[in-house]
């Protein structure tokens, strides 16, 4: 009997392995690799010809959607999807510059600046009924409303929004807060104070409409998978189970603009594991993978690469006073010798290598832009760029002036691997230029970083900051005097005025504001060499030819398909 | 053997209960917060944020709630890796793959590893032997991830016999999974049955048996491989456990929504009721094959008493 046992066994691994042997020779994907190499003459643009007949793109997430809930979202993949499910009062286009998406034109803006008056063009929910002021309202209460819980909405809104600061701590009722329905197709905001990217902000997730009555019946179980939401932008979600790795964004018929729409199908996969992804791009499963690490390295020079800057900017923060006593920091000329003193050109050549950028600025390029399209970033182009000769004179300078022969640092960095290689190169640079300085490398994980800035326990920080609005202002007032973020002891009169100014008196002054957001930066990082600007963040992706106009945005989501098409896949 | 039974549960209690316990207080000691945007809210919001998961409390009381919850079945709410999502709908969705890699993985390679060792330790200092050594060797020191990666990239993508990865084509997307997962109990088993088999066969009783006229296969099977399965089954018990609740590794590579990788990744973003949650889990499932095994025990080898020695 036990014998017939172990011959049962037997015979099942047999079966087994003559089944798999079997499965393997059948299983043909229908996307071949081939077409690729004849299409790929007109680089990784894509091509511009006629569309397909099947408008199918396969994307890659590298993580899972923490929430659906644009209220509650505060994630890149949320933010991501939410602008292309749904749509505010304006959305940014093409070119990035924020236009009228639900709201029917321009709003009328009142003489002071502080009362935007928005008519709704004629958009329904996927399900049909009607998108009203109504539903502005209650997303907006009910994204500052503190029961909520919302991490974005007092955020975004305190000191834009009427009463949000208020609302938000529970000093006032929601019923407060500076937007009203006069009517269903006409909306009325109150601001704190003039706001002159307000338009782009309404195209941040938080500012979405909300169905009350679906939200509302749905309760607790809103945004817990792809059924229980309503889409109102140029795609609905579907397939979404609420922890899942896969989900997919269909056209959506209800969709105001949907003959814009050239996808049919929006088919994403999350693979966490790079080397993966580029086996499924190579396959023809994937239409674009992003690249990092050594794969950016590897694939540098590949026709299908896509380069894509993001406005995201990595400095090093020097603070000046450390458990209440000065640092060699409080010094300008040594400031300026560690801003001068090391090479970034090859540090992002060589040890990042993923397209990144050299920094020497504060406002990032292809961030900002003014109303005749012109880039924030060409007024005071670099500042302080890498010279080991006058970072050298500085230093000898700075060292005199403080008394000093040699100067020990901490350099407090994150614990990626990217992160050390970094900070290991910086330290070499600078005990190579800088003569009798010593630079201790910290590494430590992001919430202890947090930690140590918030206690400005630290004497020099490598540290990171992206946009909450696309305008100067959210990279330029992290650094006035008590700022929440400025927590290195930096204080200019100077500085705090002309900030004080942009957002004041020039608020509504689109080109005096421009200029004093620009001699802001001047001062900060030429004249006070605050912070030492390292790299404006670049990422690669593997792209395949036939895919099109898939627009990458500076601030909310990420990416819009809403334009991209498939065209010589077939 | 049901008293044996009753007070090991009791003792089950009391393990679970000190790993709760354990795990809580270690989790807070965990620097960071689990939430997620946290450093772009003030102070006072972060409080509203933090009220809302209950964080505000003082610690014990965290604690006590968090036991009578344990007590109700009820593991919690996730904080930020699936914001609002009930824990054990979590634990559910993401068990079922890792489950079912893990016990093709675990069936493909405890049997192919007890062939393999059988197989050398009857044809001992033969090619066969030599051959069946080799894979074992390999199978151990091969990292999982080097012999996925190279499964993905020959069997997937090379020669298309396989899906790349993703979870999508049904069995064919757990073929290669459950291969990589295979080679380490495959590995094992065929070096504990070889060495068992051999000294077994070695003893008195097999000589005693072939002198009675005992065929070969019949000496192979009902003596000697019922005599070597009790050390394998000491240390396959703990490995089914390990291989079942998921492989961070393999999972990750084949883009497999699995246990393993979802609960590294709370861990990284400090989703406090998802780490103790799945500690939970994890913790249940060992206890309770731990006892399957010792019952196990007293089934293959009656010379093994469970109850002491009253009988």
């Amino acid at each position: 009997m036990k014998n017939s046992k172990i011959l049962w066994l037997l015979g099942l691994v047999l079966v087994l392995s003559a089944f798999l042997a079997a499965c393997g020779g059948g299983d043909d994907t229908d996307t071949g690799t081939e077409n690729t190499e004849t299409e790929g003459t007109e680089g990784a643009e894509g091509n511009g010809g006629e569309p397909d007949s099947v408008q199918e793109l396969n994307l890659i997430e590298g993580a899972e959607i923490p929430s659906m809930d644009s209220s509650i979202a505060e994630d890149a993949v949320a933010f991501n999807i939410l602008n292309n499910v749904n749509e505010g009062l304006f959305r940014l286009n093409q070119e990035n510059i924020a236009e009228p998406a639900l709201a029917d034109g321009e709003p009328e803006i009142s003489e002071d600046g502080l009362t935007y008056t928005f008519k709704l063009r004629d958009a329904n929910w996927s399900d049909g009924t009607p998108v009203t002021a109504n539903d502005f309202v209650y997303a907006w209460q009910r994204a500052i409303d503190p029961d909520t819980g919302s991490p974005y909405g007092p955020y975004m809104m305190a000191g834009t929004i009427k009463n949000a600061k208020e609302v938000s701590e529970g000093e006032m009722e929601v019923s407060e807060l500076g937007i009203k329905a006069e009517d269903d197709k006409t909306l009325v905001v109150e601001l704190e104070r003039p706001t002159p990217y307000f338009m782009s902000l309404m195209a941040f997730g938080t500012f979405y409409p909300l169905n009350e009555e679906f939200v509302t019946e749905q309760g607790d179980n809103y945004a817990s998978n792809s059924e229980t939401i309503l889409y109102n932008g140029p795609f609905t979600l579907t397939n979404w189970d609420g922890t899942g790795l896969t989900w997919t964004m269909e056209k959506n018929p209800e969709y105001w603009d949907a003959e814009t729409v050239q996808l049919e199908t929006v088919n994403v996969d999350v693979v966490k594991e790079t080397s993966t992804a580029v086996n499924l791009y190579q396959s023809g499963e994937k239409d674009r993978v992003g690249l990092s690490g050594e794969f950016a390295m590897q694939y540098a020079e590949d026709p299908e690469v896509v380069r894509e800057l993001e406005p995201t900017l990595f400095y090093l923060k020097f603070n000046q006073e450390r458990n209440g006593e000065e640092t060699p920091l409080a010094n300008e000329n040594i400031r300026k010798a560690i801003a001068t003193g090391f090479n970034k050109q090859d540090l992002v050549d060589v040890v990042l290598a993923n397209g990144s950028l050299p920094a020497n600025y504060l406002v990032p390029t292809e961030f900002a832009f003014n109303e005749a399209g012109e880039d924030f970033r060409d007024i005071n182009g670099d500042m302080l760029p890498f010279n080991a000769e006058e970072a050298k004179t500085y230093w000898e300078k700075g060292l005199e002036e403080i008394g000093e022969t040699e100067v020990t640092l901490e350099l407090l960095g994150g614990d990626s691997e990217l992160a050390g290689k970094m900070d290991a190169y910086l330290k070499e640079q600078l005990e190579t230029n800088l003569e009798g300085l010593t630079v201790n490398l910290k590494a430590v994980p992001f919430g202890v970083r947090l930690e140590l800035d918030e206690a400005q326990d630290y004497d020099i920080q490598n540290s990171g900051w992206g946009p909450d609005y696309q305008d100067p202002m959210t990279f330029i007032d992290l650094f006035v005097t008590g700022a929440s973020h400025n927590l290195m002891s930096y204080s200019n009169e100077e500085f705090d005025n002309l900030v004080e100014q942009a957002k004041g008196e020039l608020a509504q002054d689109a080109e005096g504001r421009w200029e004093a957001m620009a001699q802001a930066e001047k001062i900060l990082i030429e004249e006070d060499a605050a912070i030492a600007p390292i790299y404006q963040r670049g990422i690669m992706s593997l792209q395949k030819p036939y895919v099109n106009n898939i627009v990458k945005h500076p601030f909310g989501g990420d990416y819009s398909y809403k334009w991209a098409y498939i065209s010589g896949k077939e | 053997m049901a008293r044996y039974i009753g007070k090991r549960l009791i003792y089950m209690f009391i393990t679970l209960a000190l790993i709760a316990t354990f795990t809580f207080f270690l989790m807070k000691i965990l620097p960071g917060s689990p939430i997620a945007s946290a450093d772009k809210l003030s102070p006072e919001q972060r409080a509203v944020v933090e009220a809302r998961y209950g964080l505000d409390q003082p610690l014990p009381v965290q604690y006590f709630d968090y036991m009578f919850g344990l007590l109700k079945g009820d593991l919690g709410i996730s904080i930020n890796q699936f914001k609002g999502a009930n824990v054990t709908d979590v634990i559910l969705s993401r068990m079922g793959p890792s489950a079912q890699i893990g016990f093709q993985g675990m069936l493909l390679g405890t049997v192919l590893g007890i062939l393999f060792g059988m197989v050398a330790a009857l044809r001992q200092n033969t090619w066969v032997d030599y051959g069946s050594t080799i894979v074992a060797i390999i199978g151990i020191s091969i990292p999982s991830f080097v012999f996925a990666s190279m499964l993905q990239y020959w069997l997937g993508l090379k020669w298309d016999l396989f899906p790349v990865a993703l979870w999508k084509d049904g069995f064919m997307s757990s073929v290669l999974p459950s291969i990589a997962l295979a080679m380490f109990p495959l590995a094992t088993a065929a070096r504990f049955i070889r060495t068992e088999m051999i000294e077994v066969l070695g003893s008195d009783y097999i000589t005693l048996a072939k002198a009675k006229g005992a065929s070969g296969s019949e000496i192979a099977f009902k003596h000697a491989f019922r005599n070597a399965l009790i050390p394998l089954i000491t240390v396959l018990g703990p490995m089914a456990v390990s291989i079942l609740t998921g492989s961070l590794v393999v999972e990750q590579i084949f883009a497999i929504p699995g246990i393993g990788e979802q609960f590294v990744k709370s861990i990284m973003v400090n989703d406090f009721s998802i780490i103790m949650g799945t500690t939970i889990f994890f913790s249940v499932f060992l206890i309770v094959v731990i006892l399957i095994v010792d019952i196990l025990y007293g089934v293959i080898d009656p010379r093994i008493r469970l109850s002491g020695g009253k009988s």
